[in-house]
């Protein structure tokens, strides 16, 4: 019954050495051989930060998971019942060492307040990190507010090496993305081309039930819900392509809601848009007047369900103007 | 002197009083007394009663008239299956005939033989086993539909189902798996064991706690009703405005919820209550078992979250059937609202299946180590941290969806957070392992595997939680694989340590041994090649739910799919392993198989109705292995000693 004081430091030792060894080669291997690699790639400023954030989150994770792994491989080899020719330890030790459970305490707390400090400066740097930020964001790339206002009263204008922000709106609908560019004439494409160095704004919305952007390698996922406007925002970086797929169930063909998109040089945007915009003119003409949210009928989401056929949405333009509630 | 704490139990005594009148008919013996038939056959006619009101109350409303579908008669079918079905199993019996003045008939009087299993009964045991076969019941339905889904999954191109039936497969199988989950460790063992860990006879409400195992098994009956119905394509989260959209078959699954959701409420109301009040003498706070602390903290959220699903299910009942707009944003709902109260409920929800899960290797662990529970206070701490904490993080479910932007970085530290008393348990648990002398039978198996899967699952949590992060991994298969390993790898697995450890005590016969051995190793093998795979699916970019993939996933899809096969086979031999032991091949299992020092192996095999002829002494806890020449248990040797049981060391 009495603690064994053979080897009483001896065991964590040994455990201690093999975790060290064990978490040295994964991180080295991890780091060079996965780390540049790890999605959702370098593509845009926020895809940079998802992968560095992983990054630093698996350079941590690596040695919680192989320390667990380690001690539990240990134990059962050496302190299993065939094994072990001692009996099990007990005594006031057995049932508690505060200085091992103030130890574990504090170790885990300091590491997990520190990501969530480093989650919410990246989140912050990085103007929302992608990530669909409401109709009211907080944290605005400079420019972006003025593009934004201007883009929903008509007069916000875009051109190469102008630095200024590109909104671009996303319109979710059963079951495919349509893109409009208030910046050149609000014509609604099928296809998401981008320019490259820029910093876009998306205005992702829906017309019937909620869907979720996620422009993949772009690194930017936003929710898109009926009557709310939902911004998030991306600074891209070199041309490239990139897939949208809807991430949020939205009905039968959900798995199909897919397109590819792309991010080319500023000055074949500029040609593409402007083309663009020209051939699509009588389209632009007959569209709803560019807004970042669109009242369907009463053939939205819920069908004939509502048999007045009125709506009276929640928020509107004209009640909130150009901010609506935060939800 | 032993203090005998008895509480009157009349009814467990069998004697009741003589009144003038009797109200005689549900206790007629055999075919003729209330029982399962009784329960399906009101049922069956209450949903016919539901049915033809619905649509003479109905039928002439325009979107009715306009549908051709009337989701009004759907429901009240539904609502009258739900209270026939209980009227029939006879739980309106006593509060009727309180209500009428009558003296009641005292429920069925403990009948031997297996009848007892099929009525309402007022025994926390036989409740118990009823909800292993309940719970069996949700694992092998949701199962099979998962077996379609990988199915479904194994080519992009090549489709075994239509899109319309694939998504109503993935709907059932997640929505009839997290029913299950939720009960499937506090219905079973919390019902059997709490009393017997407690020192008590019952618990507080015997009525409630039957109450609860059979409004769970009338939920079973309405969510999988919504498949002949039609189903509903909106997955377990039920997100509006889709199932608004949504055909019929969203009823199911939102009276479902309801439904289940009360039985929720009644039973962490229930195990609070009695663990509060019905802990025998010496049972102080600090010599409480640690499951039965985990059981008072799953209760707390039972309890308290619930409520929320339940006005949820509510309101999206009255937008389907009253053409409210709670949740349709044109007509002035959200869409948010139903996001928020969902997951207001839906976080203290997969707490509710994570906490039973800790505290079933917290008690199983210093058994097979032969050693005390390292750190009791920090695991029993840990739990009451994570309980309080699990209000505090739901909109980490929605990071993206366009809430208050400055709620993000809110959510992300209180879910950071709350990996702190989530992590205890890895400390008590190899605190416990320290220097030990692990004895390597099938239920420390499943809790070591527990430990490997859980500790896969909470750090990817913890991925999840960061928000540049789950930008690119929510909504696909990284969260998929996350929730998995958390709620299977940690909960299912502990549920089958659970049911090999405390299977002997149940009935008296111990689970196979080789069978089992069989059916741990494949069970973790597989569950491991199933899910981890789809970490890496998820990252490459598959989005959750989807019946189609990007070509180059296809080889890590298969892998992952003929894994789950294999995982399915593992259940069938579990299957297999239990009908073998029970029934067909019974070995009879000496009294403390594995020498546990628990209070619930003091008693006698089968466990009599009454639990212990004398309520018990406690002097210390339950894990003082090691701690004596021989260790002595739990109660005061002297005085108490029930009968039939033998002393171990």
């Amino acid at each position: 019954m009495a603690e064994n004081s053979s080897n009483k430091g001896g065991d964590l030792r040994r455990i201690t050495w093999i975790w060290v060894v064990v978490s040295v080669v994964g991180e080295v291997l991890f780091w060079t051989l996965l780390a540049k690699h790890v999605p959702p790639g370098r593509m845009t400023e926020t895809a940079q930060s998802s992968q560095s954030t992983f990054n630093l989150l698996m350079g941590l994770a690596m040695p919680v998971l192989f320390g667990v792994w380690v001690y539990m491989a240990y134990a059962s080899r050496v302190w299993s019942d065939k094994r072990n020719p001692n009996a099990a330890m007990s005594g006031p030790n057995a049932r508690n060492n505060s200085r091992t459970s103030v130890a574990w305490i504090t170790i885990t707390s300091v590491v997990v307040l520190f990501l969530a400090v480093v989650g919410t400066i990246g989140v912050i740097q990085d103007h929302g990190s992608g990530g669909g930020e409401g109709p009211n964001p907080v944290w605005n790339p400079p420019g972006a507010t003025q593009a934004e206002t201007a883009a929903l009263a008509g007069t916000a204008t875009w051109s190469p090496g102008s630095d200024k922000v590109l909104p671009v709106q996303v319109i979710a609908q059963q079951w495919r993305f349509t893109y409009r560019y208030p910046t050149f004439g609000g014509f609604e494409s099928q296809q998401l081309i981008l320019p490259a160095d820029t910093t876009i704004a998306f205005n992702v919305t829906s017309l019937d039930v909620i869907h979720s952007f996620w422009a993949y390698q772009l690194g930017v996922k936003a929710d898109a819900n009926p009557l709310v406007n939902n911004v998030a925002y991306t600074l891209t970086k070199s041309p490239g392509t990139f897939v949208v797929r809807c991430s949020e169930l939205c009905g039968i063909w959900h798995g199909a809601m897919t397109n590819n998109g792309s991010v080319v040089s500023q000055s074949q945007f500029m040609s593409w848009a402007q083309s663009t915009e020209s051939a699509n003119a009588t389209n632009t003409a007959l569209l709803p007047a560019f807004a970042w949210t669109y009242v369907p009928d009463a053939n939205g989401a819920a069908g004939g369900y509502y048999i007045d056929g009125k709506v009276t949405p929640y928020s509107t333009v004209e009640q909130y103007g150009a901010k609506q509630p935060a939800s | 002197m032993t203090i005998s704490a008895e509480r009157s139990t009349n009814e467990m005594a069998g004697t009741p009083s003589a009144p003038a009148h009797r109200v005689t008919w549900p206790q007629r013996p055999g075919w003729l007394s209330q029982h399962l038939g009784t329960a399906l056959i009101v049922g069956f006619l209450g949903y016919l009663f539901g049915h033809w009101l619905g649509n003479l109350v109905a039928h002439n409303y325009t979107y009715i008239a306009n549908d051709g579908q009337n989701t009004v008669a759907d429901f009240f079918g539904l609502l009258f299956m739900v209270v026939g079905f209980l009227g029939g199993i006879g739980v309106f019996n006593y509060p009727l005939a309180k209500i009428i003045g009558r003296t009641p008939e005292g429920e069925h009087k403990n009948r031997d033989g297996w009848s007892k299993y099929f009525r309402y009964t007022l025994d926390h045991k036989v409740v118990g086993i009823q909800y292993i076969v309940g719970v069996l019941l949700f694992m092998f339905t949701g199962g099979l539909l998962a077996m379609a889904v990988r199915s479904e999954l194994l080519s992009p191109t090549t489709h075994l189902f239509s899109p319309d039936t694939y998504i109503k497969i993935v709907s059932e199988h997640g929505t009839v798996m997290m029913m299950m989950a939720t009960s499937i460790i506090v219905g079973p063992l919390g019902n059997y064991l709490v009393p017997l860990m407690i020192g008590a006879r019952r618990t507080a409400f015997p009525r409630i706690e039957a109450f609860s195992f059979w409004v769970f098994i009338a939920g079973y009956f309405v969510i999988f009703s919504a498949l002949p119905l039609g189903g509903f394509p909106t997955g377990w989260t039920g997100y509006a405005p889709l199932q608004t959209q949504a055909g019929p078959g969203m009823i199911g699954y939102l009276f479902g919820f309801a439904v289940i959701g009360v039985g929720m409420m009644a039973a962490g109301f229930n195990i609070a209550i009695t663990i509060v009040n019905f802990r025998a003498p010496g049972m102080t706070w600090s010599r409480l078992p640690i499951f039965v602390w985990s059981i008072l903290a799953t209760a707390a959220l039972l309890t308290l979250a619930t409520p929320v699903l339940f006005a949820a299910g509510l309101f999206g009942i009255l937008d389907k059937t009253a053409q409210t707009a709670f949740f349709v944003a044109e007509h002035g709902g959200s869409s948010y609202l139903w996001e928020n109260l969902f997951w207001f409920f839906g976080h203290p929800e997969v707490y509710i299946m994570a906490l039973p899960g800790f505290g079933i290797v917290g008690e199983l662990v210093p058994v097979f180590a032969r050693k005390p529970l390292f750190a009791y206070k920090v695991a029993a701490a840990g739990m009451i941290g994570v309980a309080l904490l699990s209000f505090f993080v739901w909109q980490h479910h929605l990071f993206q969806s366009g809430i208050n932007p400055d709620m993000r970085p809110l959510f992300m530290l209180t879910t950071e957070l709350i990996s702190i008393p989530t992590g205890f348990i890895f400390l008590v648990g190899m605190g416990t392992l320290y220097r030990a002398k692990i004895r390597f039978e099938i239920p420390m198996l499943f809790c070591m595997a527990v430990f490997f899967n859980f500790l896969i699952g909470g750090v990817t949590g913890v991925f999840l939680s960061d928000v540049p992060v789950n930008v690119t991994v929510h909504g696909g298969f990284f969260v998929l694989s996350h929730f998995h390993y958390t709620i299977m790898g940690g909960l299912l697995f502990a549920f089958m340590a659970g049911l090999y450890f405390w299977l002997p005590k149940m009935t008296g016969k111990m689970m196979n041994r080789k069978m089992g051995m069989w059916h741990f190793w494949t069970m973790f093998v597989f569950f491991n090649l199933t899910f981890f795979p789809m970490f890496i699916i998820g990252l490459l970019g598959q989005p959750r739910r989807v019946f189609t993939y990007a070509k180059g996933l296809q080889g890590l899809n298969d892998f992952s799919s003929i894994s789950a096969y294999c995982l399915g086979l593992s259940f069938l031999l579990f299957f297999v392993n239990l009908m073998w032991s029970m029934f067909i091949s019974p070995e009879k299992a000496p009294a403390n198989p594995w020498d546990s020092l628990g209070l619930e192996w003091q008693t006698a095999t089968p466990v009599p109705s009454h639990n212990f002829d004398r309520i018990p002494v406690i002097t210390t806890d339950p894990y003082g292995y090691g701690e004596t020449p021989t260790a002595v248990p739990a109660y005061a040797a002297s005085d108490s000693g029930p009968t039939g049981s033998t002393s171990q060391t």
